[in-house]
C-alpha cells in the first residue's frame, strides 16, 4: 500500500479504538434499556392518522391523552392502524415506529410527575406536524 | 476541453454532440440550474419554519411536495449530475483515452435526466425522499406519486448507464502505458462510486415496481392491509441508498484530491492509502444500511450487527482525511477560491462524521432519529462535504471550460458566506434535534427553544443565500467578460504542477 508510514497506523488504530469503545459502550447500554421488568403495566398504543389512542391493561381507554403513575415502569405496545407513525415521548427517550400489521414493544418508568409532550415523529401526511398527545404522570 | 464558451459554437451542436466534454458540459449547465432550483424551495421551506404558524406556505400539503422535491432534487438532479459532469470532463483525460468508452451511450444518459426532472418537478409527490409505503401506496395522492415514481426510475437507468461508462473507461480504455495503481484518485473515486452504483441500484429498481404495481392494486408487496410487509419496502430502499450516499461523497473526495495537492504544490501523501480507503469504503458501504432502521422494530442482535458494520466505514474515511491534512503539511498552500471550498469541505465532513457515530450507536439514535439532529447530520454531509467539494471544483474547473477566469475576491465572499450560513444552520440543526423537534413538519407549537433555534436556522439560510446569489452573478459575469485566463498555470501555483488539460500524469 506505497508508503504508507507510522503517523498513519497510529492515528487509525486510534480511531478504531475510540470506534470499539463507541460500539462497547452502545451494546451495554442498549442490553440494560432493552431488559424489561417483570412488573411492567401494558399500554397498547394505537397511531392513526393524525392521532394516537391508548389502552390500559383494565381496558380503559384514552384518546390525546395519557394517563400514568410515577415510578412506575410501563411497557408499550405499539401498532397503527393506516401508514407508519412513530411514537416518540422526547423526554424519556421512548422512540418507536408505529408500523400497521405489527406490535413492536418499548418499556420505561417515568420518575418525574408532570405534563409531558408525546408526538408522531415518522411522516405520516396531512396533519403529521401535528399529531401529539399529551403524557400525565401523576404521583401518587 | 477549453473554451467551449470561447469559440461560440450553435447551442444545437453542443446539445447533439456526444464528446466527453460537450456532455459534461450540459451536466454541469443542468447540475448547476437543479441546484439554483432546489435551493429556492428550500428556502421556501426555511421561510416558512421561521416562525411558528402559516408564514408563506398556505398549507401542509404544499409543504410536504416541497421537502420532497427539494430532497429528490438535490441528490438526483443536483448532485448526481454534477458529479458525472466533473467525471466527463476529466476520467478520459485522466485514463489517456479520446472520450468515453461509449460516446452515444453517454450523451443518453444525460438526455434521460431532464424529462425525469420535469416529472418530477411538475408531479410534486409528498411522501419524502425515500416513498415509504403503507404511505406511499394508500394515502399519497395520483398522479404525483406516479411520477415521481417513473422519474426516479428514468434516473436510476441513467445513472446505472453512466456507471457502465465510466467502470469501462477505467478499466479497459486506459492507456497501456498507466498502471491501475497510477491513476489518479479522481478517476479511481468514479471507478468506485460507479461499482457502487452497480452493485445497489438494480435493487431499488425493483422496489420501484412493486411499489408502482402496489399502488395499482395489481399486488401487496408493502400493503399491510392485505398481507404485505411494508419493512421490506425500507429494506430494500436502505440497500440501495445507505451505499448511495458514498456514491456521493466519493467523488466530492476525488475532486478534493485533485485541489489539494495541487493548492499545496505537494504530491498527495499516499496514493496507495487514498486507492484503499476508497475499495473500502466500497465494501462496508453495504454493510450497514438498516442503521436507518434502528427504530422500526429490530431484535437487539439485528441492531447490534448494523452497528457494527457502520462503524467499520469510519476508519476508511477517517482515511482520507489524514491524506488531506499529510499533503496540507508543510505544503506551500496558496487559498485559492477552489482551496477554501475543499479544506471547508473537509472541516466539514470531520463534524459530520462524528455526528453518525452516534446516530449508530443505537441508543444515542433512539435521542437523535428522525428529529432535526438526522436533517443537520445528512446536510453536513450532502451539502458541507459534497456541495462544497462541487462548487469548489466548479471555481477549478471555470477557466478550462471558459477559457476565463472568474472574480477570485468574490468567489472568496461566496465561500466566506456560505461557509458561515452552513455552520450556524446545520450545527443549530443538530442541537435543535436534541430538543426533540421531529423532522419533515410543516408547523410547530411555541416551544421557546424551538422557536430561537429555528430563526437562527433560518437566518443561516438567507446568509447562503445571498453567497448563492454571489456565486450565480459571478459565473454568469465572469464566462462572458472575465478576465482571459492564463491556461497554462490560472492560478498561478508555478507553472510546474500538473493541471488536467495537459493530460499528463500527474504522477510523473
Ligand atoms: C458519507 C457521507 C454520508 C452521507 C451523504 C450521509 C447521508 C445521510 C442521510 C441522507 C441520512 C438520512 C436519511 C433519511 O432518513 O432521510 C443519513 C442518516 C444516517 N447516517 Fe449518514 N451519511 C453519511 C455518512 C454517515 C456516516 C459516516 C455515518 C456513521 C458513522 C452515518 C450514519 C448515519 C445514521 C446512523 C443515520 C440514521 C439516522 C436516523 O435516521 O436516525 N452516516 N445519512
Ligand atoms: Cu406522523
Ligand atoms: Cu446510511
Amino acid at each position: 500500500m506505497g508508503h504508507s508510514n507510522w503517523p498513519e497506523w497510529i492515528y487509525v488504530a486510534v480511531v478504531i479504538a475510540l470506534l470499539c469503545y463507541v460500539g462497547a459502550e452502545a451494546w451495554n447500554i442498549e442490553n440494560l434499556v432493552e431488559h424489561v421488568p417483570e412488573d411492567a403495566e401494558v399500554i397498547k398504543v394505537t397511531g392513526q392518522q393524525w392521532f394516537w389512542s391508548f389502552e390500559h391493561e383494565d381496558g380503559t381507554k384514552e384518546v390525546g391523552e395519557l394517563h400514568l403513575k410515577k415510578d412506575h415502569a410501563y411497557k408499550f405496545e405499539i401498532t397503527s392502524k393506516d401508514v407508519n407513525h412513530n411514537f416518540n415521548i422526547h423526554e424519556y427517550v421512548v422512540l418507536l415506529d408505529a408500523v400497521p400489521g405489527q406490535i413492536n414493544t418499548v418499556w420505561f418508568s417515568p420518575n418525574e410527575a408532570g405534563e409531558f409532550d408525546i408526538q408522531c415523529r415518522e411522516y405520516c401526511g396531512l396533519i403529521h406536524y401535528n399529531m401529539r398527545a399529551t403524557l400525565i404522570v401523576e404521583d401518587v | 476541453m477549453v473554451l467551449e464558451l470561447k469559440k461560440a459554437r450553435p447551442v444545437w451542436q453542443i446539445m447533439f454532440s456526444t464528446h466527453h466534454t460537450d456532455v459534461g458540459l450540459m451536466y454541469l449547465i443542468f447540475s448547476i440550474l437543479a441546484m439554483f432550483i432546489g435551493g429556492a424551495m428550500a428556502i421556501a421551506l426555511r421561510v416558512e419554519l421561521f416562525a411558528p404558524g402559516a408564514q408563506l406556505i398556505e398549507d401542509s400539503m404544499s409543504f410536504n411536495r416541497l421537502f420532497t422535491t427539494h430532497g429528490t432534487t438535490m441528490i438526483f438532479l443536483f448532485l448526481l449530475p454534477s458529479a458525472s459532469a466533473v467525471g466527463n470532463y476529466l476520467v478520459p483525460i485522466m485514463v489517456r483515452y479520446k472520450d468515453m468508452a461509449y460516446p452515444k451511450l453517454n450523451a443518453i444518459a444525460f438526455w434521460m435526466i431532464p424529462p425525469a426532472a420535469v416529472l418530477v418537478w411538475l408531479g410534486m409527490a409528498d411522501f419524502g425522499w425515500y416513498a415509504n409505503p403503507p404511505y406511499s401506496v394508500i394515502s399519497s395522492p395520483a398522479p404525483a406519486a406516479e411520477m415521481w415514481i417513473f422519474g426516479l426510475k428514468v434516473l436510476g437507468v441513467s445513472s446505472i448507464l453512466g456507471s457502465i461508462n465510466f467502470v469501462v473507461t477505467i478499466l479497459k480504455c486506459k492507456h497501456p502505458d498507466l498502471s491501475i495503481g497510477k491513476v489518479p484518485l479522481l478517476a479511481w473515486s468514479f471507478l468506485s462510486s460507479s461499482i457502487i452504483v452497480l452493485a445497489a441500484m438494480p435493487t431499488f429498481a425493483a422496489a420501484l415496481l412493486m411499489l408502482l404495481t402496489d399502488r395499482l392494486g395489481a399486488t401487496g408487496f408493502f400493503n399491510p392491509a392485505v398481507g404485505g410487509d411494508p419493512i421490506a419496502y425500507q429494506h430494500l430502499f436502505w440497500f440501495t441508498f445507505h451505499p448511495e450516499v458514498y456514491v456521493l461523497v466519493i467523488p466530492a473526495i476525488g475532486m478534493m484530491y485533485e485541489i489539494i495537492p495541487r493548492f499545496s504544490r505537494r504530491p498527495i501523501f499516499s496514493q496507495g492509502s487514498g486507492i484503499f480507503a476508497f475499495v473500502m469504503l466500497s465494501l462496508v458501504a453495504f454493510a450497514s444500511w438498516a442503521h436507518h432502521m434502528y427504530a422500526t422494530g429490530m431484535t437487539f442482535t439485528e441492531k447490534t450487527v448494523f452497528m457494527i458494520g457502520t462503524l467499520a466505514a469510519v476508519p476508511a474515511s477517517a482515511m482520507h482525511v489524514f491524506n488531506f491534512l499529510a499533503t496540507m503539511w508543510n505544503g506551500r498552500i496558496k487559498f485559492a477560491t477552489p482551496m477554501m471550498w475543499a479544506v471547508g469541505g473537509i472541516a466539514l465532513f470531520f463534524a459530520a462524521g462524528a455526528g453518525g457515530v452516534v446516530n449508530s450507536a443505537m441508543p444515542l439514535d433512539f435521542i437523535t432519529h428522525d428529529s432535526y439532529w438526522v436533517v443537520g447530520h445528512f446536510h453536513l454531509f450532502v451539502f458541507g462535504t459534497i456541495a462544497f467539494g462541487t462548487i469548489g471544483f466548479i471555481y477549478y474547473l471555470f477557466p478550462y471550460v471558459t477559457g476565463r477566469m472568474y472574480n477570485e475576491k468574490w468567489g472568496v465572499v461566496h465561500f466566506i458566506l456560505v461557509f458561515v450560513g452552513a455552520c450556524i444552520t446545520f450545527f443549530t440543526q443538530h442541537i435543535l434535534g436534541l430538543y426533540g423537534m421531529p423532522r419533515r413538519i410543516y408547523d410547530y407549537p411555541e416551544i421557546d427553544s424551538w422557536i430561537q433555534m429555528n430563526a437562527l436556522i433560518s437566518v443561516g439560510a438567507m446568509i447562503m443565500l445571498v453567497g448563492m446569489g454571489i456565486f450565480l452573478a459571478n459565473l454568469i459575469y465572469s464566462s462572458a467578460k472575465g478576465k482571459p485566463a492564463n491556461l497554462h498555470d490560472p492560478f498561478g501555483l508555478g507553472g510546474k504542477y500538473y493541471y488536467p488539460y495537459e493530460q499528463r500524469n500527474p504522477h510523473h
